[in-house]
């Protein structure tokens, strides 16, 4: 069965249309990668589910229940019943490009901040989830008290995903995880990235990373001017490549 | 009639309250400067004597340093005047509120001439050095604009808390805009309608001089980019 | 000036035989003005960044008006002014209220000093990052944990520097008390000046006094701002 399934979903911003129609299957275990160069509309996409950005049109549904929406003055989408977003964005936890670690409070009180005070867990609870979680992504006791100011962006990239796997989440949201970190750093993320992946994590992954697209994930989106151009296993994309512009794409990224 | 025929005295009143805060600021404005290059300078009297007026000025409530410097500085010159065998001179309110307003906000703005000295950046000044101009030059053309861009915000605001602070020199006894409303209000019997109108007199000033200064920051922000949000 | 120590020191801390002055009541002021304006300034400062115009611009016309005044007048427009009005003198409840100093002297000090703090909050609540907002949609807070959880706490810690300045401001600005026959520190000290023509020592106590209840003002904030910022302190290496 699906986890996630997004259809047809359109944005625009004024008269320009950032996603002509775009629609996604997740089953559970699914590792999907959205590359395409920037302006193409991935991030965007990403945001919508997760209505971080309202849609002008589509439908998404999260384990089998649809999101009611309607319509507001603007003419874009909002979720009609805010509980419904509430509980539907609390099982989708979504990791930022630029971590959006919450600045005011210690690595630990970022973990346990959202299972207290979203999920009603109780501190005890939120705390052996948070260290459990914290020791998965390599950090020790010691960054439990720090504040994410204080760190390296490779580690507050680490906290966020422990953050968002603290809330035992359906799907993970990874909103290019790895484009605001040093070059060196990226490699710690992406490990941590794909010990998910093969613990059969559902994860959607708008990513620069062909190597993680191609080797970790079970299906690749290549979008180009708001829509879908290429997709398929990494294989075929990738080993056998159909698109121009996906060639083109790729011969770019590999200089 | 206009405000009941007591508008004469409540302009005149206006015109005092805006000489004294002008007159105040020109005070306080030379010894902020000279405050802060005493705290930047090398020599230690000069930084310890100029740190211990900053902080005892700041520290202590401005009406009571108004009253105490003026009843002091009466009693002071009547001490003078009997050991002179001379008639006692009054303290002119006026004179004494420009100097003691002066002398209190010239704290203020000692900080923040400080400051905005300590904002321009080194390499500023040593490439004046290295393009062969003198010390004074280097200090008129390269520094001082550049201090007086860095410390507008800071002048601003001094001067809008200063004009509101001139409020408290009817307590001396200076016929300002206060004084000529509580009067005005008492001989006519309109007591609220002259607070009133004291108070929106003390807007229109606040807000034309927002205005003005928010002028001369665009002015004078040339060549420099604003983060953009 | 051990005389007038002598003779005075209880008055300039907390009695003059009769009521409370001096210290006790400049205190009392500041603790009280500073208290109600605090509590007041955080739903007005979440007005006054409200995209809805019908809550920020009241909340703006009433700072702009509060800030863009002297204190000193504001206290004659609920002393005197409220007073000679004939509706406030005809209805008992207001009556009552505004013949008392004390009452005109809170209000006027908690509405000033609420004006200049909603503005402080205001803009520290403007500057949280917009990532973290973000984060906390993302994480499925709804709009009240949103605001409790993240933004407020977040502004408060913010705001400390500037806040601390206010509450100093607020100390300094109790002074004008005396003019609505409140007994606080100036009020003592004027009194003891007319008693004693010792201008320089009656003042000067004074002044002695605001000084001391300043630096404990600034060491406390120092203290807080150690507590309340460390997430903004550079790293320590």
């Amino acid at each position: 069965m699906e986890k996630l399934v997004v259809k047809d979903l359109h944005k625009s911003y004024g008269s320009h249309e950032v996603l002509k129609g775009i629609s996604l299957k997740a089953k559970a275990g699914d590792v999907i990668s959205i590359i395409g160069s920037s302006g193409s509309g991935k991030s965007t996409f990403l945001r919508c589910i997760n209505f971080l950005e309202k849609p002008n049109a589509g439908s998404i549904s999260l384990g089998g229940e649809e999101i009611s929406l309607q319509k507001n003055k603007q003419g874009e989408l909002i979720p009609s019943d805010q509980k419904q977003l509430q509980t539907m964005r609390s099982k989708l936890a979504m990791v930022f490009q630029h971590f959006n670690l919450w600045g005011h409070m210690t690595v630990l009180e970022n973990v346990i901040e959202a299972p207290i005070h979203v999920l009603g867990l109780s501190r005890d609870e939120a705390i052996a989830r948070a260290e459990k979680y914290l020791r998965k992504v390599g950090l020790d006791a010691q960054a439990q008290a720090k504040y994410p100011a204080h760190m390296s962006g490779g580690q507050q990239q680490r906290v966020a995903i422990a953050r968002a796997l603290a809330m035992e989440p359906e799907v993970m949201l990874f909103d290019e995880p790895t484009s605001a970190l040093d070059p060196e750093l990226v490699g710690e993320v992406l490990k941590v990235m794909q010990t998910l992946a093969e613990e059969g994590r559902t994860m959607i992954v708008v990513t620069h990373e062909m190597g993680f697209a191609r080797n970790v994930s079970n299906h690749v989106m290549f979008l180009h001017k708001g829509l879908v151009e290429e997709e398929g296993h990494p294989d075929e994309v990738f080993g056998n490549t159909k698109s121009e512009r996906l060639k083109a794409f790729l011969s770019g990224s590999l200089k | 009639m206009f405000l009941d025929g007591f508008g004469p005295i409540i302009l005149d009143g206006a015109w005092v309250t805006l000489e004294l805060a002008v007159m105040s600021l020109l005070v306080s404005f030379v010894i902020g400067l000279g405050g802060a290059g005493a705290k930047l300078s090398s020599n230690p009297l000069l930084k310890g004597i100029a740190t211990l007026y900053t902080t005892l000025i700041r520290g202590v409530p401005d009406l009571v340093l108004m009253l105490l410097i003026f009843y002091s500085l009466q009693i002071g010159m009547n001490h003078l005047t009997e050991w002179q065998g001379m008639e006692q001179i009054n303290l002119n309110p006026f004179v004494s509120g420009v100097f003691t307003l002066g002398f209190i906000y010239g704290a203020y703005f000692t900080e923040t001439f400080r400051g905005a000295f300590l904002s321009v950046p080194k390499g500023q000044i040593e490439a004046g050095i290295a393009y062969g101009m003198s010390s004074w030059q280097t200090f008129s053309r390269i520094q001082f604009p550049q201090v007086m861009r860095f410390a507008l915000p800071g002048i601003s605001n001094n001067w809008q808390v200063m004009l509101k602070a001139t409020a408290l020199v009817s307590i001396i006894g200076l016929s300002d805009v206060v004084k000529a409303s509580i009067d005005a209000g008492k001989s006519s019997y309109k007591v609220f309608f002259f607070t009133v109108v004291a108070g929106a007199i003390y807007l229109i000033l606040t807000s034309v001089s927002s205005l003005v200064l928010m002028w001369l920051e665009r002015r004078y922000s040339t060549g420099v980019r604003e983060a953009e949000l | 000036m051990i005389d007038i120590i002598q003779q005075y020191w209880k008055a300039f801390l907390w009695t003059d035989g009769y009521h409370l002055s001096g210290l006790a009541v400049t205190m009392w002021l500041l603790v009280v003005s500073i208290a109600f304006g605090f509590c007041a300034s955080i739903p007005l400062a979440i007005a006054r960044v409200s995209r809805s115009k019908w809550l920020s611009r009241p909340v703006w016309l009433f700072s702009y008006v509060f800030r863009g005044t002297p204190l000193y007048i504001q206290l004659l427009f609920f002393y005197t002014g409220m007073y000679s009005l004939d509706i406030v003198r005809d209805v008992d409840i207001l009556n009552h209220f505004f013949r008392e100093g004390y009452n005109c002297t809170i209000l006027a000090f908690g509405l000033n000093t609420c004006a200049y703090t909603t503005e402080i909050f205001a803009g520290a609540i403007k500057a949280t990052p917009y990532g973290e907002i973000e984060a906390g949609r993302a994480y499925g807070m709804n709009k009240f944990t949103l605001y409790r959880r993240v933004i407020i706490p977040s502004a408060l810690r913010r705001a400390l520097p500037a806040y601390s300045n206010e509450v100093i401001l607020m100390l300094h600005a109790t002074t004008v008390a005396f003019t609505a026959t409140v007994p606080d520190i100036l009020k003592v000290a004027r009194d003891v000046n007319a008693a004693t023509y010792d201008s320089f020592d009656a003042f000067g106590l004074a002044a002695l006094i605001y000084l001391c209840i300043t630096f404990i003002l600034v060491a406390l904030f120092r203290k807080a701002e150690s507590k309340w910022l460390a997430h903004l302190r550079p790293m320590k290496t």
